[in-house]
């Protein structure tokens, strides 16, 4: 078991190192993943066909994949074993005994594929929450590698941020130290993968049981039971997760994995009551339309809630995205983060973009997300389909919202400082953004000239900061309205550029301006696509001058800004 | 038990785990294979069960498409309106289902003019019924709240007092359609709900200002059949107007001048906003009716681009005395 976490944590970090890798095949194998796609879209994404393989080994062989495939299994059956390899074996056999509360994880699989299963009431896809292989690909991808990547940067150039870390590794360590209290905690209470495994082995082939009745009742084979599965009495088949630890511990070596039942007796199902199950059947079925009272999918939907390209309209969205952090941790500018709940609590967790992290929005012609995305949430696209190209003419680009000039907060326009950034860096051609050129004289610009010569103007006054103007920006107006560039000046001249002569030149005591030539920005919002590189860049790095919000996304119709786009 | 006899059992009981445990392994395999999709989603998912308005017009007889009366009396001068386009008998047969679609926009009281009067409507009802009607829907999507709407224009009470029914624009009475030919009305929900299992459709609108678009009449009041985020359609309103004329072809329209909202439309919220012009047009061709009525708003048919755009369309003609409009004045 211990190599076992060992392989599969260095796979999980070789998802990073070689593309090639499958790196979705635990998510794939994973079959709440299937089935909780199947409820939400009727539909099976081809990839998760692999799921069918895991159930049917299940039918025949138990929870197998518990005990021998999760990785998050194996850090609670590691950690498990780490903090309890001091107590007695009578201890031992306390803590790893059956508990009634291990029916909780069953309820807590009905409520989530409850919440997937009714379209009626707009189904929703939660199950990522909990599962555990999206649960530990998130906690891999999101914290573990950053937190490791921090000081060693040997993933990226800076650093990977995810917005909201905290509460992943708020739940990922309380999950890792229950087993402190009780080792495999989450495994038994919680996993609603594993109760979805205890409901399908009921007619497993194979099994734990005794091969004869008679039995020195030492119960040393309950003392390292990974699953809390009472093999020294009835064992209950849907908590075994044949970690066979029994048949090990057993002296008498009674204890087998066969074909026939425990002759010490067995117990199939779930011990769940019925009451239990229909107060979890509705409290999932209430869930959903009490989620949809916020109305974050109708008209009170979150404007920052921006979906990589790729990303197909919100609900079908929602009945995708199992929140495995896959996009994020690919996403090679880091743009992509796990949402928070501004978006509603079906956000949590999802991708969305903060073009304030990361190295530089999203880049153009980048489609890695929708590559790795398990279950088509984000749709695998080519370049040539997110640039509109090709067969996609039609369409045109795919456009993940579209950015607004604050013009209070925009430095041409609000500050009279020169400065376009945002215009630089967008990377449509023909540019979104483009500029009118404007001229505004300074505050306190108003000057006298007290001798004109060809290219120098000698001021009356003489408080001029020297070099101020010769940055190239600024310009001198005469009372003609004639403009000529500022190159130099000292504390009372002005030198002028000599690509431009005088028509008339102004009068001794007549008053001039100086003034700054400003490139003000505006938006093409045919062209704009949304991709935030222009909010990256904007230098003004507390609210962004330029923010792009999602209105005018074109994966939704009723987002739309423009009547054509 | 003798040995035999329990490893027989034991047999048994393996046999029957193996058979039902295959039976649960078909089964997995079943529906994941029936349901496998080797594609994935596609970008768009197209509304399914789209639907498109029946058309409701009457034949067209020389002479009687437009009937213009004054009077300051709307209850008179509909009656004799009708009756100058040859009764209601004409527009309403025995055992319809007729909807009435008022102008019921906003949340603001009779007086201000924002909305059909409701003596107007309470009239139209009460004509339908006298012609056998089987039933009578007031039906409109207001901008306002749709309840307050109703309640507040007095339009709600006035129907229901005459017989009908107020079918206000609740969310599973909108399906989607596709005007074809159309340019901007496609895939677009539309509150269908009333018109689904309706005969005749009457339009009744009083004449309003309206900032964007120039005037609002009863072409401009089928925009109350618009579902959805309608509200983009501002950028184009001239077309969305003249696509309204041809997604609905009503039985007949009745636009009312009796007083005009002449200003600050087309909320208006003050008597000064209005002027009595005292005229009421009835007619079974819309574009014909607003060609008459800009006139109230001393509008010319050149100052309303839609008029002309939906007479392109096929919806109606703008020349209105080529018509012969049929006049009468009751006081």
């Amino acid at each position: 078991m211990f190599v076992w976490f060992c392989i599969v944590s260095t796979l999980g970090e070789k998802f990073w190192q070689l593309r090639g890798w499958p790196v979705n095949w635990f998510l794939q194998l994973d079959p709440l993943v299937a089935l909780a796609t199947i409820l939400t879209t009727h539909t099976l994404y081809w990839p998760l066909l692999w799921a069918l393989a895991v159930v049917i080994l299940t039918i025949i062989f138990g929870r197998f994949f518990c005990g021998w495939v999760c990785p998050f299994g194996s850090i609670h059956h590691f950690v498990g074993f780490l903090g309890n390899r001091e107590k007695t074996p009578a201890q031992k056999i306390q803590l790893n005994k059956y508990r009634k509360p291990q029916c909780i994880k069953y309820l807590v699989l009905v409520v989530l594929l409850s919440m997937a299963a009714f379209p009626s009431i707009r189904a929703t896809l939660q199950t990522g929450l909990l599962d555990p292989i999206p649960l530990l690909t998130r906690s891999v991808n999101l914290l573990l590698l950053p937190i490791a990547d921090k000081t060693a940067n040997f993933i990226s150039v800076k650093g990977r941020f995810y917005e909201g870390a905290w509460l992943i590794f708020a739940i990922f360590l309380t999950a890792v130290l229950l087993n402190l209290v009780i080792p495999r905690f989450y495994c038994r209470f919680i996993c609603p993968l594993g109760a979805l495994f205890g409901v399908i082995d009921r007619f497993a082939l194979w099994r734990i049981g005794k091969n004869q009745n008679e039995c020195s009742n030492c119960k040393l084979c309950e003392k390292s039971c990974e699953g809390g599965c009472e093999p020294a009495g009835s064992i209950r088949i849907s908590e075994c997760v044949l970690c066979f630890n029994c048949r090990e511990d057993c002296k008498d070596e009674i204890i087998n994995y066969q074909t026939q039942k425990s002759l010490g007796g067995e117990i199939t199902d779930p011990d769940i009551s019925r009451r239990g199950f229909v107060f979890s059947l509705a409290s999932g079925i209430f869930a959903v339309p009490a989620l949809g009272l916020s109305k974050k999918l109708g008209s009170n939907w979150y404007h920052k809630v921006i979906r990589p390209p790729g990303a197909i309209a919100e609900s079908q969205f929602l009945e995708r995205c199992i929140k495995c952090g896959q996009c994020m941790r690919i996403c090679p500018t880091n743009v992509i983060q796990p949402g928070g709940i501004e978006g509603g609590l079906e956000n949590l967790w999802t991708p969305v973009l903060n073009n304030r992290i990361g190295s530089s929005g999203c880049q153009y012609n980048c489609v890695a997300c929708g590559q790795v995305c398990p279950t088509s949430a984000i749709r695998p696209i080519t370049p040539a389909e997110k640039h509109g190209l090709g067969e996609f003419a039609e369409a045109g680009p795919i456009k993940l919202g579209t950015a607004f000039i604050d013009r209070n907060r925009c430095l041409p326009w609000a500050m009279d400082r020169p400065c376009i950034v945002c215009q630089e860096n967008c990377p449509t051609s023909p540019k979104a953004i483009y500029t009118h050129e404007y001229f505004n004289t300074i505050r306190e610009g108003t000057f006298t000239a007290k001798k004109v010569m060809d290219n120098t103007i000698e001021t009356v006054e003489t408080n001029l900061l020297p070099d101020k103007f010769a940055t190239g920006d600024y310009y001198c107006i005469t009372k003609k309205g004639e403009r000529r560039k500022i190159t130099a000046n000292t504390e009372n001249t002005i030198v002028l550029s000599n690509n431009e002569q005088f028509r008339e030149v102004p009068a001794a005591n007549s008053k001039i301006e100086i003034q700054i030539r400003l490139q003000k920005p505006y938006i093409d919002i045919e062209k704009c696509i949304g991709c935030g590189i222009c909010e990256h860049e904007c230098p003004v790095s507390g609210k962004k001058a330029i923010r792009v919000s999602a209105e005018g996304e074109t994966r939704s119709t009723d987002r739309k800004l423009l009547l054509k786009n | 038990m003798s040995q035999e006899k329990d490893e027989n059992l034991t047999r048994r009981r393996f046999l029957a785990r193996s058979a039902k445990a295959g039976l649960s392994i078909t089964a997995a395999a079943a529906v994941s294979l029936s349901l496998y999709d080797d594609k994935g989603p596609g970008a768009f998912v197209k509304t399914e069960g789209q639907v498109k308005l029946s058309d409701f017009s009457i034949p067209y007889i020389d002479g009687q498409t437009i009937s213009i009366v004054r009077g300051p009396d709307r209850k008179k001068t509909v009656n004799k309106a009708i009756e100058l386009l040859g009764g209601i008998g004409r527009f309403v047969k025995k055992g319809d289902i007729v909807v009435i679609k008022p102008n019921v926009a906003f949340a603001s009281p009779p007086m201000l003019g924002a909305t059909t009067r409701p003596e107007l409507i309470g009239e139209a009802v009460r004509l339908c019924y006298k012609a056998g009607a089987k039933k009578v829907y007031v039906a409109d999507n207001p901008i306002n709240d749709p309840a307050s709407c109703f309640t507040l224009s007095g339009i709600g009470k006035a129907a229901s007092a005459a017989g009908a029914k107020v079918i206000l624009p609740k969310n599973h009475l909108f399906k989607n359609t596709t005007l074809t030919g159309g340019k901007l009305i496609k895939d677009w929900p539309i509150f269908y709900g009333p018109f689904e299992k309706a005969d005749k459709v009457i339009g009744i609108a009083p004449v309003k200002d309206h900032h964007r678009s120039g005037a609002s009449m009863t072409m401009k009041n089928f925009y109350g059949l618009l579902g959805g985020r309608r509200n983009i359609f501002h950028q184009d309103i001239n077309t969305i107007i003249a696509e309204l004329s041809m997604m609905v072809k009503p039985t007949l329209v009745i636009l009312d001048g009796t007083e005009v909202m002449m200003t600050n439309g087309p909320t208006g919220g003050s008597v000064s906003d209005l002027r009595r012009a005292n005229t009421l047009i009835a007619s079974t061709d819309c574009v014909a009716a607003d060609s008459c009525g800009c006139g109230l708003l001393d509008l010319k048919v050149s100052d309303l681009p839609y008029l002309a755009g939906a007479q392109k369309f096929g919806a109606g003609t703008t020349d209105y005395e080529l018509l012969k409009p049929k006049l009468a004045t009751v006081t």
